[in-house]
């Protein structure tokens, strides 16, 4: 297809370079160099850009742990990794399909295209879920953030675990050393048990060295947050852990997974591109630029999931 | 350019490095496998704020992977990867600074706070 005979304007005393070529670059490998650089370049400020939204991240994280540990109990880890594995599997077939174009494997091409849409399909249908789920609980950005229902949310949850020692009606009581009336509370694993360890805990908490926001918990110092469950440890622990102050956790997770699903987007609308164009026949071992660029930007969405996944999820 | 494992098409075009399919797969499984120790380190194993760290190393050997197999960087001209770095150095400069500066008036906050002059506004 690199070979077309149509007589393009300026060429009417005959040019025997392919129709891809462009006159401004000596050879096809000149050009696709200058190509990839190019697509560099612009992936470099896809960096700084996301690079802002991590600063956000650094400093909120760095001053007030707390948020993270309280905002990450309502991320629900297991859908985060089915979107990484999602990802990964969609960045195999976009490679492949890289690989298919050079060899001028066209069918395959195509059908490594379309399973690379599907995954970013599929990446923005779990993200949807959780998002529902999210704004359905009150779990938002900024000001619309709504710690009560949240907390209903909490203790509905709570009440429908049964707790793991406690017999269910009788209030448990613990004191520094988690027993609970003879019995060894379970250290709480890392998201389930998490309403219901809220209990009064008499914990010697070392306060942070990190003084809380203005309206906020007590900040987790390192002693504590290695001594306790994760999340469990306020030393005015009441039935409500959530507070208006998480709520800058949410718009951080907003603002990092809102850009992110946008630039997914906006990958799926290039591989759709890329998909019809596959399927004209434009692509071969002469020219597969295109199928080469759009799999960086693809793989560049990848990548930034691979840092949020940790960083919002897991920790 | 005279990149290693140069290869021709049929028709004589050059089509530069091909990344085997085999290759592909082998990077893919290792991020999957990846992805799963970083899950069980973080959900099962509790080690404070090593957590964090181990998480972030984990992430940085599948970015690696990535930008080296996937985006093609181990057989690319080595500029790309500069302008990748580059990048990446001046978003650890970025946030570096701020850490540092937002860390320097710390004390101020907190003396403010404590000096009950603050009006909570709900």
């Amino acid at each position: 297809m690199s070979q077309v005979s149509v007589k393009q304007p300026g060429h009417e005393q005959g040019d025997d370079h392919p129709a891809h070529l462009a006159h401004h670059f000596d050879s096809s490998g000149q050009q696709f160099s200058s190509g990839k650089l190019g697509m560099w370049l612009f992936l470099a400020t896809e960096v700084l850009f996301f690079g802002g939204l991590f600063v956000f991240y650094s400093v909120w994280r760095a001053h007030h742990p707390e948020i993270f540990h309280l905002g990450a109990t309502q991320l629900d880890w297991k859908m985060g990794a089915l979107n990484t594995a999602v990802l990964i599997v969609s960045s195999i077939t976009m490679a492949t399909g890289v690989t298919m174009a050079q060899l001028g494997r066209r069918k395959a091409l195509q059908i490594c295209l379309a399973l690379t849409f599907l995954g970013g399909a599929g990446f923005m249908t779990v993200k949807y879920f959780e998002y529902s789920a999210k704004i359905q609980h009150g779990a938002v950005w900024g000001r619309a953030f709504d710690a009560d229902k949240i907390n209903d949310h909490i203790r509905h949850e709570a009440e429908g675990k049964p707790h793991e020692t406690a017999v269910e009606g009788e209030a448990v009581e613990m004191d520094g050393a988690a027993h609970a009336g003879g019995q060894m509370v379970s250290v709480a694993s890392r998201r389930d048990d998490f309403a219901l360890e809220y209990q009064d805990i008499q914990l010697e908490v070392t306060r942070s060295a990190v003084q809380p926001a203005a309206r906020g918990p007590a900040g987790l110092s390192e002693t504590a947050a290695v001594q306790a469950p994760r999340g469990v440890v306020y030393a005015d622990a009441d039935t409500d852990p959530m507070t208006k102050d998480v709520a800058t956790f949410f718009s951080i997770y907003f603002c990092l997974t809102g850009l992110h699903g946008i630039h997914v987007l906006a990958g799926m609308a290039l591989i759709a591109w890329l998909f019809f164009r596959a399927r004209a026949g434009h692509f071969g071992p002469g020219y597969f630029t295109p199928v080469d660029l759009g799999g960086l930007y693809w793989h560049l969405v990848d990548l930034i999931w691979i840092f949020l996944f940790p960083l919002l999820y897991l920790i | 350019m005279g990149e290693p494992h140069e290869a021709h098409s049929p028709a004589g075009e050059r089509v530069g490095h091909v990344v085997p399919v085999h290759l592909t797969v082998g990077v893919g499984a290792f991020l999957l496998v990846m992805t799963v120790i970083t899950v069980y380190t973080a959900t099962q194993i509790d080690l404070g704020n090593l957590n964090l760290w181990i998480a972030l190393v984990i992430a940085f050997a599948k970015g690696s992977a990535v930008c080296l197999y996937f985006m093609h960087l181990r057989w690319d001209s080595p500029f790309n990867a500069i302008v990748l770095i580059a990048a990446l150095l001046f978003v650890v400069l970025f946030i570096g600074i701020a850490l540092t500066d937002t860390s320097e008036y710390q004390p101020e906050i907190f003396d403010w706070q404590e000096s009950g002059n603050v009006i909570i506004r709900p």
